[in-house]
């Protein structure tokens, strides 16, 4: 993929810029910087023109553990480091493709080997500091030096070796790979540009880690992004406020942010954040469930409640399918031998009733899964993968093939047993912090009561079942979710590749336990450096079909992506990637009275 | 006499009450898991005698409701009313947990009746309230015997013997009435294999309402054993060389039996809601049987809360249960100082 179709949609303002665009690589930056030093390279958005001014507050659901983008890992903290920061390339939230964000170009080689990016020219952080090639270039050598341990630093090893990063002039960098990225540019996306004017010197002592607490001072912390540290309340809420130098204006020439102030109110759960939004204290909400949505749908008091349609989130139900080795869980490994069975994982498959999951969990804003892959995800969704129709009876034949039997006690209901006798009872482990899986568990309990399987409930606190899954590995079966951060399949090397931490049913294997586990790994391992999209695509989609033809996860459902904003908040649309509303901040506005009538 | 015939009467209400949750099987016209995937949330049927011509029936009927999807609300069909049928065959069930039975007080020929609603997963309400409180009413039941027969025992030997003997098992029931509980049963709770069977939970719920709750019995019961054996007959008695045995069994257990009765009549009620507690917070028995703290618990989710009033109706069951209990302790306290 090229920059030249991103940028298309895109128009500069002025003159010099201009002038780059058509010629990226054959300028000499240099010169083109000493003549211009004080002309900036602002990008111009499309879209509905806003108002300056105003303020916003949205909600989180704890406190964000940090600002800095190395080590933060926790939502809120995300959340707030999106609209604080700014990557070099973006995924536009809403298209799902990239934009040019600080470079304003890039090219890779024929080969794929090499990358030149551009930086965008009079570039300035949030305290008013120019962004040059040298910020960018300690901003890679921090995310790869291993004793900083960024969360972000494995996407940066292509081929077994770290990405390595030249600069050929004060805007230009190349990045140079061991092997082609199927990724491309996407790469880009989430590494925050650092401000090595404010970092180099922690970074040198060692201390990197330690920046970015929350209670930083306003002016011993900078970002690109359109909105900057003003004040911190612990506990109560974190203000953040305009960034006068950011680099995107309206289709107007109006320099972006609109807003003035962005609140972050901390809400501890689920349901007093609704109850504040229905209140008025909270502007916007997200991650809104199927149940809070209606109830906020019913009678809106002057807010807007949107459906952004199915999220990447998918949840799904599997065994446990470990090698348990001589561990000290005799009658799990005796209960294995039924998970192992693929007609059985097939029958309990066929007997669960998705409709009933997305009709009564999410009050039908949601989607029934066969696969990890989405409908909010079409660029990469495997349309061939079937849709059986919940079959009670195909579940029978496939376990009586399997060659499980029903007892005939009069009276009782008749119960599965296995080729020695047993009764088929099994427990499915939940996250008792999430009703909706606490739900999904029992309706699949009951669906599988059809078949003569007892099936016990078990929901746990997540800390002790992740424990569990991925520790000691003392379960039966599970029913859990993941959600996506990015539409890309790279985003889910750990969930299937058989080493991977989050490949659930049998994490960090040192060999692939089973033909099908290798093979996935395989196609995983290759679509990484396929750089022709439509191959990639394919790839993956055999990937998909492994898994539904496996089923070592059963894939049950996805939760729409569900949002709110009070009316007279301008621009407001959810994506179905994360942050569902704050990607396009810079863009929100509050309109004024007439103008909210007129709507 | 009044008095007398004043608390007979509650005593048979408060049995009727009982032989009711106990024969759930035929008063409930449903099996309490059985889901109707079709019919959540479904609102109280509305049982009418007069159709919409203003005609009067003496059997009562309803008029089915169907699921309005553009709204996502029920409304009532009265096209084809359902009349209410006595005395059916329905859903399987063991009368007191060993007659096996099918035939149900009241159901329908079609269509499905929600007495009090149904839940999110299409079970009737009414059914579950009946059955939950099979589990709710006996660990209040087994619960109150477990904790007064060691308060009785305990309080009993205290202060008779008195002494260290007395120390030592006060300042236990001092250290027993200091602990965190709820704290101590979630860690009791880790530890415990990871699947538990209902049954299993159940005995739990009532080894902790018991051992919890005999400290404050056996206080009351130390202090009356005290006083009484220092009562003239009793020194008396023993002045005749009466042996202990003799002496508790005829003289000072006797006096305490009262304040037993008493005691059970204030714990149960007690117990009842400890047992509801531990259900809410999801340390009592396990879905998907029913009891009146799991049939509340849904409503700690604010959409319940505010979206479907009748899920509060467990809430209401139980204050029949209590007020008659507690009825009944009083008046067995009025017997007592009557006498």
């Amino acid at each position: 993929m090229r920059s030249s179709r991103n940028i298309c949609r895109i128009c500069t303002v002025r003159v010099t810029a201009f002038l780059a665009l058509i010629m990226p690589l054959t300028l000499s930056a240099g010169a083109n910087l000493q003549a211009t030093p004080s002309k900036e390279d602002l990008l111009a958005l499309p879209g509905e023109i806003g108002r300056r001014g105003g303020r916003i507050v949205v909600s989180l659901r704890s406190e964000p553990k940090t600002l800095n983008p190395l080590t933060a890992i926790d939502a809120p903290s995300r959340d707030v480091i999106g609209v604080m920061q700014a990557d070099l390339v973006h995924i536009n939230r809403a298209t799902q493709l990239t934009e040019p964000a600080l470079a304003e170009s890039w090219k890779f080689s024929a080969g794929g080997l090499t990358c030149t990016v551009t930086l965008r020219a009079g570039l300035k952080f949030s305290d008013g500091q120019p962004l040059d090639a040298d910020d960018v270039l300690f901003t890679f050598q921090v995310y790869l030096d291993e004793s900083v341990h960024a969360t972000q630093r494995d996407l940066l090893i292509v081929g077994g070796k770290p990405i390595a990063i030249q600069k050929a002039d004060a805007r230009t960098l190349i990045f140079q790979l061991a092997k082609p990225y199927g990724v491309g540019e996407r790469l880009f996306d989430g590494f925050a540009i650092l401000p090595r004017h404010l970092l180099e010197k922690p970074y040198k002592e060692g201390k990197l880690g330690q920046t970015g607490a929350l209670s930083t001072s306003a002016d011993q912390w900078a970002g690109l992004g359109p909105f900057r540290l003003k004040e911190y309340v612990a506990g109560q809420r974190l203000v953040l406020e305009r960034n006068p130098y950011y680099w995107k204006t309206d289709a107007r020439g109006t320099r972006l942010p609109y807003l003035d102030e962005l609140i972050f109110l901390f809400v501890s759960s689920a349901d007093a954040q609704v109850l504040r939004f229905q209140s008025g204290d909270v502007d916007i909400i997200s991650r809104v469930g199927a149940e809070n949505f209606a109830v906020l749908s019913r009678q809106p008091r002057g807010y807007t409640m949107i459906d952004a349609g199915p999220s990447l989130e998918y949840n799904f139900l599997f065994f446990n399918l470990n090698d348990l080795g001589a561990r000290n869980s005799l009658d799990i490994a005796e209960r294995q031998k039924w998970f192992r069975d693929l007609m059985f994982r097939q029958a309990v498959s066929a007997a669960i009733d998705r409709g009933a999951i997305v009709r009564l969990i999410y009050q039908g804003r949601g989607a029934s899964l066969w696969g990890p892959v989405t409908p909010g995800n079409p660029r990469w969704l495997d349309a061939a993968i079937a849709h059986p129709p919940r079959s009670l009876d195909k579940a029978r034949q496939l376990l009586r093939e399997a060659g499980f039997k029903w007892t005939d006690s009069a009276g009782a209901e008749p119960a599965l047993i296995d080729k020695t006798g047993k009764p088929v009872e099994f427990s499915i482990i939940t996250s008792a912090s999430n009703a909706d899986r606490a739900k999904m568990a029992t309706l699949i309990q009951d669906d599988l009561r059809q078949l003569g399987m007892h099936v016990n409930l078990v929901p746990l606190e997540l800390r002790s079942l992740i424990d569990r899954v991925t520790g000691t590995k003392e379960y039966d079966a599970c029913v859990l979710g993941v959600a996506n951060f990015d539409a890309d399949p790279n985003s889910e090397l750990n969930v299937w590749l058989s080493s991977g931490g989050m490949h659930l049913w049998n994490p960090a294997q040192s060999h692939p336990a089973t033909q099908w586990e290798s093979e996935i790994d395989r196609l995983m391992e290759q679509q990484l450096t396929v750089v022709d999209q439509h191959q990639r695509k394919k790839l993956y989609d055999r990937v998909q079909e492994i898994l539904a033809e496996n089923q070592p996860m059963i894939f049950l459902a996805s939760p729409d992506v569900l949002a709110g904003a009070k009316s007279t908040i301008g621009n407001f649309h959810p994506a179905v990637l994360e942050p569902y509303v704050l990607w396009n901040v810079e863009q929100l506005y509050l309109r004024n009275a007439a103008e909210n009538a007129s709507k | 006499m009044n008095h007398r015939f004043h608390l007979g009467m509650w005593l048979v209400i408060l049995g009727a009450l009982h032989v009711i949750v106990g024969c759930a099987g035929f008063f409930a016209p449903y099996d309490p898991v059985a889901q109707n995937r079709e019919q959540v949330f479904q609102p109280p049927a509305r049982l009418r005698f007069v159709d919409l011509l203003g005609h009067f029936h003496i059997r009562p009927f309803f008029y089915p409701t169907g699921l309005r999807l553009d709204a996502l609300q029920y409304s009532e069909d009265p096209k084809q009313p359902v009349p209410l049928r006595f005395f059916v065959t329905g859903a399987p069930y063991r009368l007191l947990g060993v007659l096996p039975a099918r035939v149900h007080l009241f159901g329908t020929d079609h269509a499905s009746v929600y007495l009090l609603g149904s839940d999110g997963f299409g079970r009737d309400l009414f059914s579950r309230i009946l059955y939950g409180g099979q589990v709710s009413l006996l660990a209040g039941l087994l619960g109150t015997g477990l904790a007064l027969s060691l308060g009785w025992g305990i309080g009993t030997a205290a202060g008779y013997f008195g002494g260290w003997r007395d120390e030592l098992l006060m300042r236990t029931a001092e250290l027993f009435l200091a602990l965190p509980w709820l704290y101590l049963l979630f860690a009791v709770r880790a530890f415990l294999p990871l699947v538990v069977s209902p049954l299993q939970a159940f005995s739990l719920v009532i080894a902790v309402i018991g051992t919890v709750g005999w400290v404050r019995p056996s206080r009351l019961i130390r202090g009356i054993v005290l006083s009484a054996k220092e009562r003239d007959f009793v020194r008396a008695a023993r002045g005749f060389g009466a042996s202990d045995v003799y002496l508790l069994r005829r003289h000072i257990l006797p006096q305490t039996y009262n304040v037993m009765l008493t005691q059970a009549a204030i714990l149960v009620p007690q117990y009842v809601l400890a047992e509801m507690s531990l259900s809410f917070l999801g340390l009592g028995v396990p879905e998907p049987v029913a009891s009146w703290g799991n049939l509340l618990s849904s409503l700690q989710q604010y959409s319940v809360l505010v979206s479907y009033w009748w899920m509060y109706a467990p809430a209401v069951a139980m204050v029949p249960f209590f007020m008659v209990y507690l009825r009944v302790a009083s008046l067995l306290q009025e017997n007592k100082q009557a006498f």
